[in-house]
């Protein structure tokens, strides 16, 4: 402890003040540049003109400087709308949810897909450097016969279907998606699997060039995913190519995209240049990157929380307040039954 | 302790270094002005729809960010005191401590929205269990509480109120939070870990400069001014 008396002693109450600021940790109030002047030698105004630029000064820099430091790109501007190939919905399918749909600016603004980078604002800021045309799509591993096929080819072999789908992401926040595209199953049973395929796996594609994400190791790229081949065949499985009627942004995983609604986002791989029937499990990204807290599963289940956080609530993009999270994302009556022999907790 | 006589043999026979001093009146204002500049921005954006898609979120994210960046401001003045002989640091450092606390205790509050705490159900509930069974919760808890009894001693008078020794001590609490806080937000980023591993190494250099100084007074010590 400093004794009273090693404070050096000043004349005037105001100097006292600030040098005990300085020799205790504790700063008082200073006095305001206001409260100076008035009364103060000729080059007061000059005084005043300096004190102010200080001041200033000092507020850009530390204002600026935190700002540069917390601050996170926000919703980027909404990029050329890509043409329509798509009719307007004009009646609910079955599969359809009722509830209202994402707008479109935060559907294609506020995305996860480390391949443009971990912000998500970064894909729709960076999409422009994917190209989806020309694409072609390798199918390979169990399948009668093994090709590699345009992409317009193969959109070409169905028609197009609308499916309004909730997505939940395992971040804890969900969107409704108008998606464009055909049924899984319909790929899955034209391929011609051999009786040996016991899964599907899909690999998005790899090219530092058109997605920068790539350039770092944030995950091992190329990104894969996998469904047993039960759950590729439900028909709630689809592949988009559209979104509200229009061809699929880059930030939304173009040209070719999976949508599983009753799991969380990241099943949902997107640019996909790979789908290969295989024997045994895929090794999935998210699964290898981090087993403890991101399962081959990844069903949507309110009562198996993230390690780090719950999963029983959500928030809906554009609402404030959370909702309950519903089990298999609100898809239960139609894929319930595919898991009705596994543990849910252990196979999260 | 000696850090402290060190100071004084330094500033006190200088007049013309506490004239200097005077004029730097400003200088507090501007630093709490200049902190709270983000609070402003983020509200206009908030009014401007430019917080994004998931404006809850992004508000938690920053000014959790931005308790860290303050928090580390404030650890940053003794040592650049210390190495530059300028007071000027010294003068803002409670200020930039007290900018910290409220950052976040915003933060929490954040959090507490985001939970539904204030408003649904399930939120308390969501809340206690989150602390008590989540480490990622449980350590920036546990920062936000060791930054409390820091803010309620940061007033006029609390250092004669409490002694100046047993003042410090406590006040190395904010040690534990900046390495709590830094912990926390190692644990709370998904994946991609280099901003979190910035603020670790950065605060690492902040307390290794303090204990690099420890040891070089023990060799060396400096001489008592006090009788």
């Amino acid at each position: 402890m400093i004794p009273e008396s090693d404070q050096p002693h000043t004349d005037d109450q105001h100097a006292d003040e600030q040098h005990t600021d300085i020799q205790t940790p504790s700063i008082q109030t200073p006095v305001r540049p206001s409260m100076q002047h008035p009364g103060e030698a000729p080059n007061s105004r000059r005084e005043f003109l300096r004190t102010g630029a200080l001041f200033t000064g000092t507020v850009a820099a530390l204002g600026g400087g935190l700002e540069l430091l917390s601050r996170r790109p926000g919703a980027a501007a909404e990029s050329a709308l890509p043409g329509l190939v798509g009719q307007a919905k004009k009646a609910l399918g079955p599969y359809d949810t009722s509830e209202p749909v994402t707008p479109y600016a935060q559907a294609t603004g506020y995305n996860n897909f480390y391949e443009f980078g971990t912000d998500k604002a970064d894909p729709a800021r960076l999409a422009a450097s994917l190209k989806p045309r020309p694409w072609t799509v390798k199918i390979d591993g169990e399948v009668k016969k093994p090709m590699t096929v345009d992409i317009d080819t193969l959109q070409s072999w169905f028609p197009l279907e609308d499916r309004i789908y909730r997505m939940r992401c395992v971040e804890g926040w969900s969107m409704v998606m108008p998606w464009l595209g055909f049924p899984l199953s319909a790929l899955i049973r034209r391929l011609n699997p051999t009786g040996k395929a016991k899964y599907v796996q899909f690999t998005a594609l790899l090219d530092p060039k058109q997605f920068p994400g790539q350039r770092g190791d944030v995950l091992a790229w190329p990104y894969v995913e996998g469904l047993r081949l039960d759950e590729a065949l439900s028909p709630l499985a689809f592949m988009a190519v559209g979104l509200a009627g229009r061809v699929l942004p880059g930030q939304n995983g173009a040209p070719l995209r999976l949508v599983v609604p009753w799991k969380y986002g990241f099943k949902g791989i997107k640019s996909i240049v790979r789908i290969t029937l295989t024997e045994k499990q895929p090794q999935t990204t998210w699964a290898q990157s981090a087993p403890g807290e991101y399962g081959f599963y990844a069903n949507v289940n309110p009562k198996v929380d993230h390690p780090r956080w719950s999963q029983a609530t959500e928030r809906r993009i554009g609402e404030l307040s959370r909702r309950p999270t519903l089990m298999f994302n609100g898809y239960a009556d139609q894929v319930g039954s595919l898991y009705s022999n596994l543990d849910l907790r252990k196979n999260y | 302790m000696t850090e402290i006589k060190q100071t004084t043999k330094n500033a006190a026979p200088k007049p013309a270094a506490r004239k200097a001093a005077g004029k730097l009146g400003w200088l507090g204002p501007a630093v709490v002005v200049g902190g709270l500049l983000p609070v402003a921005v983020l509200v206009l954006d908030g009014y401007s729809g430019a917080l994004g898609a998931n404006p809850v979120q992004r508000v938690e994210l920053q000014t959790g960010v931005l308790t860290l960046a303050t928090l580390g401001l404030s650890l940053a003045c003794t040592p650049l005191r210390l190495l530059s002989g300028w007071t000027w640091p010294a003068r803002i450092r409670k200020a930039l401590g007290l900018l910290a606390f409220l950052y976040a205790a915003l933060h929490f509050l954040v959090y507490l929205f985001d939970k539904g705490a204030f408003t649904g159900t399930f939120g308390v509930q969501t809340v206690v269990e989150d602390v008590l069974k989540r480490p990622f919760i449980t350590v920036g808890f546990l920062a936000l509480l060791s930054l409390i009894p820091l803010a309620l001693t940061s007033f006029r008078g609390s250092v004669k109120r409490l002694g100046f020794a047993r003042w410090t001590a406590l006040h190395r609490l904010a040690y534990l939070a900046v390495v709590l806080g830094a912990v926390h937000y190692w644990w709370g980023v998904k994946k991609d870990h280099t901003e979190p591993l910035i603020y670790a190494v950065v605060i690492g250099v902040l307390l290794l400069a303090r204990v690099v100084w420890k040891g070089k007074r023990k060799v060396m010590p400096s001489p008592t001014i006090s009788s």
